[in-house]
C-alpha cells in the first residue's frame, strides 16, 4: 500500500470508510509528515494538534458506529485531514490573516465553510501562511515569514494561499483551503503543482472570511486532483443565510467515477492570454494539453477578450479601494493590536502604522487615493466601468465556447526576493488570474508539465457562471490521460537541508 | 500623476495610517508607477458604460425577522485591548 500520506482524499475516504484504516492513523501520520518537514517548508502559523487528535477520535466513533448501523451517513471527508489557510475562522483558534496586527486574535465563531466541513467530519491540522490580509503573490508579505515551495526551497509556493499550496503539496495532508480575490488559490496550485479551484463569486459563504476585497473574495480549495477538489467543492458550495451574496444555484449532478466524455466540448483559446513575456514553456505545456483535449474530441477555437490588459490596473484600483475600507476595522479599538493611547486619533495611527506590513499599508493608500474627493471618477469610477467592459467579454466568448483555456502564471515559481522591490513587477503575476475575479466566473488551475527547473507549469480554464462541475470534469478527463498531477517533489532531500 | 510627499502624507492622514519619512519617499515612487500605469484605464471610452460594484444582479433580500441567538458578549470582549464594565474601553474622544 502506498504511503498514508500519499493517498488522495478519494482513496483514504474508501479505506476509512471499510475500516481499513482509521482517522487517527491518518492523523497521526500527517503530524509525523509535518513534524520531519516543517522546519524546511514553513507551511504553517499555528498548528492544532490537540484539536486534530481530538477530531480524528471523534471521527473514528462515527466511522465505528456507521459501520455497525447502515443507517448513518457516510459523508466522504469523514476522518480527512485538511488544512485551512489563516484568514477563514475557527471558533476558539488564532487567526491571524498572515498579519501582525491580529497576532492575538481569537475567532470567536468558525466561517460557515469551514463548518461545513466540519459536520462533515474532517480533521484541521493547522492555519496555514498567507500573504498579509490574502495580499501578495509569493507569501513573502506575511508577517510571519515566508513559506518555501516544496519543488525547490529557494522559491516561492506563490500566493496569497501558499501555505496550504505547500502543505498539501508536502503531503501534510491531501485537502487545503484557500481564498481567492485575484489568482489566489490558482497561482500557488500552479507554482506548487496542484489542482485548485477559484468558485464562482458566491457559490461558497464568505462568512467567517476576513475580507479583503469583498466583490472579489473567493474561499476555495487546492487538492492533488480534480476528484478530491470536487468533494471539497461539493462540501463547501451552498446558500448561507450569513452570506447574502452566497448562491443557492443548484450544483448539478457530478460524478467524477464514470468515464468523462469530452467529444464535442468547445474550447476557446484567447489570443491575449498567449504573448510575448510569457515563458515559452508555460506556453508550450498548455498548447500541449489543449492538443490533447483536442485528440479526444474536443474542439477548439480562437476567442477573442480585449479588455484582458486591462484586468490589471482596474483590479489594482478596485481591490485596494474595497480593502481601504474593509481594513478600517483594525483600529485598535476591538481585536488585535493597540498601540499607545494618547489621544484617539494617534490611536489610530500608530496602530496601524506599526501593525500593518508595507504591502498592505501600500495598498490601503492607493485604494484611498482612488476614493478620494477629486480622483473618484478618474480612478474608481472609471475602474468600475471598464471591469464591465471585462465581463461583456466573457459573456460574449461563453456564447461560442464552453470553456477558455490559459496559463495560470506568465513562469513557473520565481526565486524569493525576486520581485518585492518593485511591487508593479509583483502585480504582472497576476495578470491572467485577475478577470476571472473581475467576471466572477470560476476558474480552475492544474499542473500540464514542468519546465527544465523541474518547476510545474500550470494551466487554468475559466467557465460561465456556475460551471465548476464542467470545469473539473475536463480537469478530471485530462488528468485520465496524463500524469503530470501524480509527480511529488523530492521531499526526503528537504530533511537533509535542515 | 507623479504624487508628492505632501499628497502621500494627505491620504495617509486619510487613512489613518503613521507612516515614516522613508515610507513617504518610497511610496511617492511607487504609488507614482502604479497610478501611471493605472491611467491606461482613462483612454478608454466608458461613455454610457454603467458601472459594476458587484457581478450579483442587485436586489433586496427580504427575510422573516426571526430573534436569533447573537454572538456571546464575553466571548467578543475577549479580543479586545482594553475593556471596561463589559463596554470596549478607548482613549478620550473630547480634549
Amino acid at each position: 500500500m502506498k504511503e498514508l500520506t500519499d493517498l488522495t482524499t478519494r482513496e483514504a475516504s474508501s479505506l476509512l470508510q471499510r475500516g481499513v484504516i482509521s482517522s487517527m492513523e491518518l492523523t497521526k501520520a500527517s503530524l509525523e509528515i509535518i513534524e520531519r518537514l516543517e522546519p524546511s517548508i514553513h507551511a504553517f502559523i499555528t498548528l492544532t494538534t490537540e484539536l486534530a487528535l481530538k477530531q480524528a477520535r471523534a471521527a473514528d466513533l462515527r466511522l465505528k458506529q456507521a459501520r455497525q448501523d447502515k443507517s448513518i451517513p457516510l459523508p466522504p471527508l469523514l476522518g480527512i485531514p485538511i488544512v485551512v489557510k489563516d484568514v477563514l475562522c475557527l471558533k476558539g483558534i488564532r487567526c491571524t490573516a498572515g498579519s501582525r496586527i491580529l497576532d492575538n486574535f481569537t475567532a470567536p465563531y468558525t466561517a460557515s465553510a469551514v463548518q461545513q466541513l466540519l459536520d462533515a467530519g474532517v480533521v484541521i491540522l493547522g492555519k496555514t501562511n498567507t500573504d498579509e490580509f490574502a495580499m501578495g503573490s509569493s507569501t513573502e508579505n506575511s508577517g510571519f515569514g515566508a513559506t518555501k515551495n516544496p519543488w525547490d526551497i529557494n522559491r516561492v509556493p506563490g500566493g496569497s494561499s501558499g501555505g496550504s499550496a505547500a502543505a498539501v503539496c508536502a503531503r501534510y495532508a491531501s485537502l487545503g483551503l484557500g481564498s481567492d480575490t485575484g489568482g489566489s488559490i490558482r497561482q500557488p496550485a500552479s507554482f506548487c503543482g496542484l489542482t485548485g479551484l477559484k468558485v464562482t463569486y458566491g457559490r461558497i459563504s464568505r462568512y467567517g472570511l476576513i475580507a479583503y476585497g469583498s466583490s472579489l473574495d473567493t474561499v476555495g480549495a487546492l487538492a492533488r486532483n480534480a476528484d478530491d477538489l470536487f468533494l471539497a467543492f461539493k462540501g463547501m458550495a451552498g446558500y448561507d443565510p450569513m452570506d447574502a451574496t452566497s448562491s443557492a444555484e443548484p450544483l448539478g449532478d457530478l460524478n467524477l467515477n464514470e468515464q468523462i466524455d469530452i467529444k464535442g466540448l468547445r474550447i476557446g483559446i484567447p489570443k491575449e492570454y498567449f504573448i510575448a513575456g510569457v515563458q515559452a514553456e508555460v506556453n508550450q505545456a498548455v498548447r500541449a494539453a489543449i492538443t490533447l483535449l483536442e485528440s479526444q474530441g474536443a474542439v477548439v477555437n480562437e476567442v477573442s477578450l480585449p479588455h484582458t490588459a486591462e484586468a490589471l490596473p482596474v483590479y489594482y484600483l478596485i481591490a485596494p479601494a474595497e480593502a481601504s475600507a474593509n481594513l478600517a476595522r483594525f483600529d485598535g479599538v476591538r481585536f488585535g493590536l493597540r498601540a499607545t493611547q494618547t489621544s484617539m486619533i494617534e490611536m489610530y495611527k500608530q496602530t496601524r502604522g506599526h501593525g500593518f506590513g508595507s504591502e498592505v499599508k501600500r495598498r490601503i493608500m492607493l485604494g484611498t487615493y482612488a476614493l478620494s474627493a477629486g480622483y473618484y471618477d478618474a480612478y474608481y469610477g472609471q475602474a468600475q466601468k471598464v471591469r464591465t467592459l471585462i465581463k461583456r467579454d466573457f459573456d460574449a466568448a461563453f456564447q461560442a465556447v464552453d470553456v477558455i483555456a490559459a496559463p495560470v502564471a506568465p513562469s513557473t515559481a520565481f526565486l524569493f526576493g525576486e520581485h518585492t522591490n518593485d511591487p508593479l513587477a509583483m502585480y504582472l503575476e497576476d495578470v491572467f488570474t485577475l478577470p476571472a475575479n473581475l467576471a466572477g466566473i470560476p476558474g480552475l488551475a492544474f499542473p500540464t508539465g514542468f519546465d527544465q527547473n523541474n518547476l510545474p507549469i500550470g494551466m487554468q480554464l475559466m467557465g460561465a457562471p456556475y460551471s465548476e462541475g464542467l470545469l473539473l470534469k475536463t480537469c478530471h478527463a485530462y488528468q485520465q490521460m496524463t500524469e503530470h498531477h501524480l509527480k511529488k517533489p523530492a521531499l526526503s532531500t528537504l530533511l537533509s537541508t535542515r | 500623476m507623479e504624487l508628492t510627499p505632501d499628497i502621500v502624507k494627505r491620504i495617509a492622514d486619510l487613512a489613518r495610517l503613521e507612516l515614516t519619512e522613508t515610507e513617504v519617499e518610497l511610496y511617492c515612487v511607487q504609488l507614482s508607477a502604479i497610478l501611471e500605469y493605472a491611467a491606461r484605464l482613462q483612454k478608454i471610452d466608458t461613455h454610457e458604460i454603467p458601472p459594476t460594484s458587484s457581478i450579483l444582479p442587485s436586489h433586496s433580500l427580504l427575510r422573516e425577522d426571526d430573534p436569533v441567538e447573537g454572538h456571546n458578549r464575553e466571548e467578543i470582549l475577549k479580543n479586545a485591548p482594553a475593556i471596561k464594565r463589559e463596554q470596549y474601553q478607548v482613549p478620550p474622544i473630547l480634549d
